[in-house]
């Protein structure tokens, strides 16, 4: 004890341990004083809100780091800069999600009434009650013969990949290319099945299963990746335990390695439908366009609620009006089948994920 | 992968079961043809693409002057409309590019786990919004507001090239049309390279940290550099959906035809896109005019399918050495 009091540690106040640091409600000052100089700025040179709160981005991104430089040092000075910059870019991609979502649903909410769903444009003119109940018709029509063309070449092409072509060069080869067609412009899909039906019915050709010919080239890589991650996951064991019992590979894979997969492959293929139910470019070069109902897929035009929107903006007819809010009603409608869809998928991969048992 | 053929204790010297072992059951025969079958449909459809379009597409080559709107040959024809599809995809590059991987970087790295998951909900969010309705939103909301901005660049930057006007009040101009197409793009981006971002070694990350490393410099130095052919690979793939993208440039670009081959970014006066300019043309199109615009087609998917190529084997190289 003596020994300690007679030389205490020798503490030089000029090196410090820790360097200073800016308080913890530094960002926030500099936010709040960020909008001030925006404001102040914006209301000097007579700019609107947007120009002002560009000003407070560009002050906040300025401010808070030249605090930290005099303060904290160049190090921090430049980590604080970063740290701004990174979370003004999300900010800068998630202003215009939620201006165009915004948009659409005040848009769109008015032109929605039963009448809209229940309507087709058949010898509609000016702002008669007209609606999109072709387009919608067309719209499910087209993507259900899409799926029933994807799903079942896309699962057993994954199938292959994962239960018979492991390591094989077709094996490989067909992984690369499923990659590179999900690169497939929509537009290029359209083309395609255009030139493949004028061999057969002559040129113009326009019908409802052109449609789903050209989705389901988009919808195929989609369901093969997700399938083929899914079928990755179900463990080898499973597969053992049912070759041990001498059960034939393809039982095994009907009725053991399939059913553990399956939550993962319905979430796939919703996922899959969601992103081409909104195509709008092969549908309009092979569907085409047109203002009654049409069942057949094999005849005819057929209207779909993407194309639907497309003339309802560019030729809205007169008055211009009409034209223009069933287009924002029908973006809504469209917009609102993607989205429930997508959670449908997400609460089908959680709801029927397979039990661990653990 | 489990050993796929049936395996069997050697018997003690009979040579039938080995024959035995070599006959397949008909259902797994029937089974895995179905299968390679499906497989090779892949292969069919996608060396269909290229033969159909390109049959379709020859008689556009030689076509007359009025069905390419008065280009003399094809290949004029066709550089001017690659000119602005090239264009409208390199603006949608500058824009997204750093965007998406400051996202990519909140979401991996900076955002607490609460808000990293929202986060990656939000983007998903954007990539499933249909191109069309872009277009709505790029034509008759951002289109306006843009041409505001427009007058004021020609006002205040005019002396520089891309802004020298006269300005679009309506906003309508390849510049709009690159933004809504970064948007448009930038969830591909964000998402491969978030997902590369989070693979980063956790060790290599806690080694800068320890060694006095801020959070930007431990970016730099143990996640940037085992990203990068990631990075470079998301921005191409980006580039590929952009310079395909249709829609919304068809309804927020106001060009006719082959377009102008200009720099001028806020003009009236705008180049085309491929996919665009098929867009608009095709439902009225008639005669030599449709395999023009499929030779045009032609053109588009070369140019996508040799990107998405060149992207796909960055990743297939990278992911090699990795697993190294």
């Amino acid at each position: 004890m003596t020994t300690l009091e007679k030389n205490p540690t020798p503490v030089r106040e000029d090196m410090p341990l820790s360097g200073p640091r800016l308080p913890a409600y530094a960002p926030l000052l500099a936010v709040v004083a960020a909008i001030a100089v925006g404001g102040a700025l914006a209301l000097v040179l007579g700019a609107g809100v947007v120009a002002a709160a560009f000003l407070a981005i560009v002050a906040f991104v300025v401010l808070l780091p030249l605090w930290s430089r005099i303060v904290e040092g160049k190090r921090s000075a430049v980590d604080r800069l970063v740290a701004a910059l990174v979370w003004v870019a999300l900010l800068a991609a998630i202003v215009p999600l939620v201006s165009l979502i915004w948009t659409v649903v005040s848009k769109g909410a008015p032109a929605l009434s039963a009448d809209f769903f229940t309507y087709s444009m058949r010898s509609v003119f000016g702002d008669a009650q007209g609606g999109i109940y072709h387009a919608l018709i067309g719209t499910v029509l087209v993507t259900i013969a899409a799926t029933i063309i994807s799903v079942p070449i896309g699962i057993f092409t994954a199938i292959y990949l994962v239960e018979y072509g492991t390591g094989s060069r077709l094996a490989r080869s067909i992984t690369f290319l499923v990659d590179v067609m999900t690169g497939i412009p929509s537009i290029v899909a359209g083309l395609f099945a255009y030139a493949l039906f004028v061999l057969f019915f002559g040129p113009g050709v326009r019908m409802g299963f052109g449609g789903s010919v050209a989705l389901s080239l988009l919808m195929i890589p989609v369901v093969v990746r997700s399938t083929e991650e899914m079928l990755k996951l179900v463990p080898g064991e499973l597969r053992e335990a049912a070759y041990a019992l001498g059960v034939p590979k393809w039982r095994t894979i009907t009725k053991v390695v399939l059913p553990t997969a399956m939550s993962g492959i319905v979430t796939g293929v919703t996922l899959a439908i969601a992103r081409v139910i909104g195509e709008t470019a092969p549908l309009l070069i092979i569907a085409g366009k047109t203002d009654s109902v049409n069942f057949n897929l094999f005849d005819e035009r057929m209207a779909t609620l993407p194309v639907f929107i497309y003339y309802s903006y560019t030729q809205p007819g007169l008055p211009a009006s009409a034209g223009h809010e069933r287009a924002w009603g029908a973006a809504l409608v469209l917009i609102a089948i993607v989205m429930i869809l997508n959670v449908l998928a997400r609460v089908i991969g959680k709801a029927f994920a397979p039990k661990t048992g653990r | 992968m489990p050993s796929t053929d049936t395996v069997k204790a050697p018997p003690p010297d009979r040579e039938p079961a080995v024959k035995k072992r070599s006959t397949e059951r008909p259902g797994d025969r029937i089974f895995r043809g179905t299968a390679v079958g499906a497989a090779t449909v892949i292969l069919v459809a996608l060396a269909g693409v290229a033969i159909f379009l390109t049959v379709e597409g020859l008689p556009g080559l030689t076509a007359e002057p009025d069905a390419m709107s008065g280009q003399a040959s094809f290949a004029g024809y066709a550089l001017r409309l690659v000119y602005g599809t090239l264009l409208a995809a390199v603006i949608a590059l500058v824009v997204a590019t750093p965007l998406s991987i400051g996202m990519a970087l909140v979401i991996s790295h900076y955002a607490p786990r609460r808000l990293a998951t929202p986060l990656g909900y939000v983007v998903d969010l954007l990539a499933a919004v249909p191109s069309v309705v872009y277009g709505l939103w790029g034509i008759l909301f951002l289109g306006p507001r843009m041409g505001d901005l427009f007058r004021w660049l020609e006002e205040n930057l005019g002396f520089i090239p891309l802004f020298a006007g006269p300005a679009a009040g309506s906003g309508r101009t390849i510049f709009t049309a690159g933004l809504v197409l970064a948007i448009m793009v930038l969830p591909i981006i964000t998402a491969i390279c978030r997902e590369i971002f989070a693979q980063t070694p956790k060790l290599h990350e806690e080694a800068a940290l320890a060694l006095g490393a801020t959070r930007w410099e431990m970016v730099r130095m143990a996640v940037f550099p085992y990203a990068r052919s990631g990075m470079v690979s998301a921005t191409m793939l980006g580039l590929g959906r952009a310079l395909g993208e249709t829609m919304a440039v068809a309804m927020v670009l106001a060009a006719s035809g082959t377009g102008f081959v200009t720099l001028n970014l806020i003009s009236t006066q705008n180049p085309n896109t491929i996919a665009a300019n098929i867009a608009r043309e095709f439902p009225e199109a008639t005669g030599t005019s449709v395999n023009v615009l499929i030779a045009s087609g032609l053109v588009l998917f070369v140019i996508t399918f040799a990107v998405n190529f060149a992207a796909r084997a960055i990743v297939a190289r990278s992911g090699k050495k990795m697993n190294r």
